[in-house]
């Protein structure tokens, strides 16, 4: 009936009595994950049970930062023309032995070639290897499209050969879809016909390995002994899964767990001034807009479009929705992410100068739609409040706005339609710490219809973004994106509202925590005061 | 007795019929579909998304998703869920264990204080005692749940420190759950402590999901006991000089307790199906808490199969509940 494995009698023994040696971290997670084969999956909180402990990629973002820096790849080149990316792999490198499995060898090209070759070939015996397989991410950053092949030169060299130039390529790499699997783990569950504990007990080289999940409970994990960056400063790292937000802040100020994610923005005064904790906070990378339907009069006027917003009061509800964890948001992008263009000058709050310049426009007795959506993300924490603001600001100009909304995954259906009613609020968190995964998805010609839910195409913004996208000059492409910022500012496709903040509790005897910028939750390099 | 029972196994199947029907239909009229939701704001292809419906088999016509879906049934095969890709059944096992726990607990609690504050309150009515047991079972009843119990956990876990905030077990210890039931896992582990922190962490959820049915039962019970004790064969008893503790507890309380029976079955039922609000505020693995997931990810094969088997569990605990009725009085069994 229960296929979580334990390891049993000794390691129990062992784990108990050393117990009061051993350091254990326990993190009070916020919800359980859906699997651990984080290809399959898209969610944040599964990213952090299972890629982020349980395995690396070639290439890693480096601990609190989005800079790219080797991973199971020690070095890679590329080819002039953008199209080759050669991978010179770590030797060495052990994968996880546990109950379940005693590897033979050390990681090696066949590794990779199995991990995105599983991805992307439809003829791979693991293509579907559980019902409903979806590499949802995998397709979503258009990797089946992007690449052509990957070759392995030698054990240790890998080349991944392109369709065109895209200078993301290697930050894509080290996202959560790209941890690279064990081939021969594979190969044994294949042949015991068990290949779905793939997504059950897991195998990486990363920091910790997998021990146990009790669903929806407890995830255990131990520190990787043979770890190729070195053990981890703790021994042992448990996930205590906890909900509800209330219910995780007591747990912590109870000292039943060190880390706790995601508190409520009415507890963090207390949260601070516990002598117990420590709070640290940092902007998230993300950003919440209302994309007016650039296809639909007047909303196909920028001088209109400009006007609306300048009605919208963003402290208002940067204290209202966001309840302080949040800042106005003026480009699409976050001002963490690089190529962020600081210099934009934003829409400033005018409600008088507003009317005007809609009269100005010939418009007057405005009636429009503010779709609303019905849940909370990370980038609008009460997305009916927002629109009800908006609303009321909107009123003050003569425009009569009416609060919509629908079921989530019809809300997100619908509002992709180009000839939508209304403005919808709506959000992104980036992905790759890319510039590119924030413009092009969001707001390139070839998105209009799809994640451009502004249905905007501006020739200007899409050629600066495409440059930028087959340059691997860093100074270029930043030129670039901060030229496209500009572009987006004066046509203003959207109302850009706020970046969240993002705040992490946790108990004072935790160190070396960084908070990660790309959302995550990670706890490699972290240390447990005596 | 036996005629009696055959004629209540033999009503469950068509109730069963009608419950595929309202679970499988029930998570297909809420708008959105799973594909949708999986794929979230980075949304996905039309090709992809009419392949992975046609993967799911959720492009054909809906009576033919229900007669495989009956088909499999029928043959074992509850589904797997389109999130975590396991087994339903075998989650609804994995889950089913802490669900029971925590219900079990929690009935004894309201059986062994309800039944005996009706008593008092109804042998004492119009007392200060009858109107101050009443009143706080009107307030229990009246309790917003999540309210309460972050309360407790404040109160207790928080301030006093006497109680773990949330759990089944603490995390120090670990061992194989060989029946999922922690009280009894904690035991046959052997390791010490284990049981007493199982019992430590069942004690505030315990009281939370304890408190409606308790006051329903007392309510209930005193109710019982008031039309009971005006009864003539209760006169005749107190005429004939029994004393009062006998007649109150052997003469009228047996025939008080159908009513009070019913009630505690319905509970019973209800509890099994998963507390919804003491499971997350508690982090207790239940299968309450696994439900209204599945439904908010559109997960079909856990809802329809998971409402199903909570529905059987339910109408076996009303079997139960009518057995026993028919022990107690043997009216009904005859009937």
């Amino acid at each position: 009936m229960r296929k979580t494995p334990f390891v049993l009698g000794c390691f129990a023994a062992a784990l108990l009595s050393s117990a009061a040696h051993a350091k254990t971290l326990v993190y009070c997670s916020e919800g359980s994950p859906e699997g651990f084969d984080p290809a399959l999956y898209t969610a944040g909180t599964t990213f952090n049970a299972s890629s982020k402990p349980v395995y690396n990629r070639l290439v890693e973002f480096e601990r609190g930062s989005t800079k790219i820096i080797p991973g199971l790849a020690e070095s890679w080149t590329a080819s002039d023309d953008g199209l080759e990316y050669t991978f010179n792999l770590r030797k060495g490198v052990k994968f996880h032995t546990t109950s379940y499995f005693t590897p033979t060898r050390d990681f090696n090209a066949d590794d990779v070639l199995f991990t995105f070759n599983r991805q992307r070939d439809e003829g791979n015996a693991w293509h579907k290897y559980t019902e409903g397989t979806s590499w949802e991410y995998f397709s979503g950053m258009d990797m089946p499209a992007l690449i052509k092949d990957i070759v392995k030169v030698d054990d240790n060299t890998v080349k991944f050969i392109l369709n065109r130039p895209e200078s993301p390529t290697v930050a894509n790499l080290a996202m959560d879809f790209a941890s690279i699997m064990s081939k021969e783990y594979a190969d044994s569950l294949e042949a015991a016909g068990k290949q779905t504990d793939m997504n059950q007990m897991p195998i990486g080289t990363g920091p910790f390995k997998f021990v146990a999940y009790q669903k929806d409970a407890v995830i255990r994990y131990q520190a990787h002994g043979d770890y190729w960056d070195g053990k981890q400063p703790i021994d042992d790292l448990v996930f205590a899964i906890t909900t509800d937000n209330s219910v995780r802040m007591q747990k912590l100020k109870a000292g039943e767990c060190h880390v706790a994610p995601y508190p409520n923005p009415a507890d963090l005064e207390a949260l601070k001034a516990d002598p117990n904790l420590e709070v640290q906070e940092q902007e998230g990378l993300n950003v919440g807009y209302l994309a007016y339907n650039t296809k639909v009069a007047p909303f196909d006027n920028a001088k209109v479009r400009k006007a609306l917003n300048m009605a919208i009061n963003k402290q208002a509800i940067l204290d209202a929705v966001f309840e302080g964890a949040g800042i106005a948001a003026k480009n699409p992008i976050p001002p963490t992410m690089w190529s962020y263009n600081d210099a934009i000058v934003d829409d400033g709050y005018d409600p008088v100068a507003a009317k005007a310049a809609l009269e100005a426009e010939g418009v007057t007795d405005l009636s429009m739609k503010i779709w609303a959506m019905p849940v909370a993300r990370p980038y609008n924490p009460n997305a009916r409040r927002m629109a009800e603001l908006i609303q009321a600001d909107f009123a003050a100009v003569g425009v009569n706005a009416e609060v919509t909304s629908y079921e989530w995954g019809e809300y997100l259906k619908l509002s992709k339609d180009e000839d939508r009613d209304g403005a919808v609020l709506l959000g992104w968190t980036g992905d790759n710490g890319d510039p590119d995964n924030f413009l092009s998805v969001l707001l390139s010609c070839s998105s209009v219809g799809g994640s451009n839910r502004a249905q905007w195409c501006n020739k200007d913004f899409d050629d600066l973004v495409n440059k930028a996208k087959a340059s691997s000059d860093a100074a270029e492409r930043t030129s670039l994106y901060e030229q496209a910022q500009v572009v987006f500012k004066e046509q203003a496709p959207w109302a850009t509202i706020a970046h969240s903040v993002v705040f992490m509790p946790m108990s004072n005897k935790v160190q070396n925590y960084k908070m990660d910028p790309l959302g995550g939750h990670r706890f490699d390099g972290v240390d447990l005061a005596e | 007795m036996i005629g009696f029972l055959l004629k209540r196994i033999l009503l469950l199947i068509p109730t069963f019929i009608g419950i595929t029907i309202v679970s499988f239909g029930f998570v297909r009229v809420l708008p959105g579909d799973p594909v949708l939701l999986m794929a979230g704001e980075r949304g996905i292809s039309e090709e992809r998304y009419a392949a992975l419906l046609s993967e799911f088999g959720y492009d054909r016509p809906i009576w033919q998703q229900y007669l495989e879906y009956l088909n499999n049934l029928v043959h074992g095969d509850f589904g797997n869920s389109l999130v975590t890709k396991q087994p339903v059944l075998s989650e609804f096992f994995t889950l089913f264990p802490a669900t029971v726990e925590l219900a079990f607990c929690a009935i004894i609690l309201a059986i062994f204080i309800g039944i005996p504050a009706g008593i008092i309150a109804a042998t004492k009515r119009g007392t200060f005692i009858d109107q101050s047991i009443m009143g706080t079972a009107l307030v229990g009843y009246s309790m917003p749940i999540f309210w309460w119990g972050l309360l407790l956990i404040i109160v207790f876990s928080g301030t006093l420190g006497w109680t773990p905030v949330s759990g089944r077990i603490s995390l120090l210890y670990f061992f194989e759950q060989k029946t999922g039931f922690m009280l009894i896992d904690s035991l046959l582990s052997g390791q010490k402590g284990a049981f007493g922190s199982a019992v430590q962490h069942l004690i505030l959820p315990t009281i939370v999901l304890a408190t409606i049915p308790l006051a329903v039962i007392a309510r209930q019970t005193r109710s019982a006991m008031l039309e009971v004790l005006g009864e003539d064969y209760v006169r005749t008893a107190r005429a004939k000089g029994l004393a009062s503790r006998r007649v109150v507890g052997v003469h009228a309380l047996r025939n008080a307790m159908i009513p009070v029976i019913t009630v505690i079955g319905l509970s019973v039922g209800t509890l099994l199906a998963g507390a919804i609000l003491t499971e997350t505020i508690f982090s207790w693995p239940g299968i309450g808490k696994w439900m209204i997931d599945s439904i908010s990810r559109r997960d079909y094969p856990v809802v329809q199969s998971g409402l199903l088997l909570i529905a059987a569990i339910i109408m076996i605990v009303n079997l139960l509940v009518d057995i026993t009725y028919g022990l107690i009085n043997p009216r009904i069994r005859h009937q």
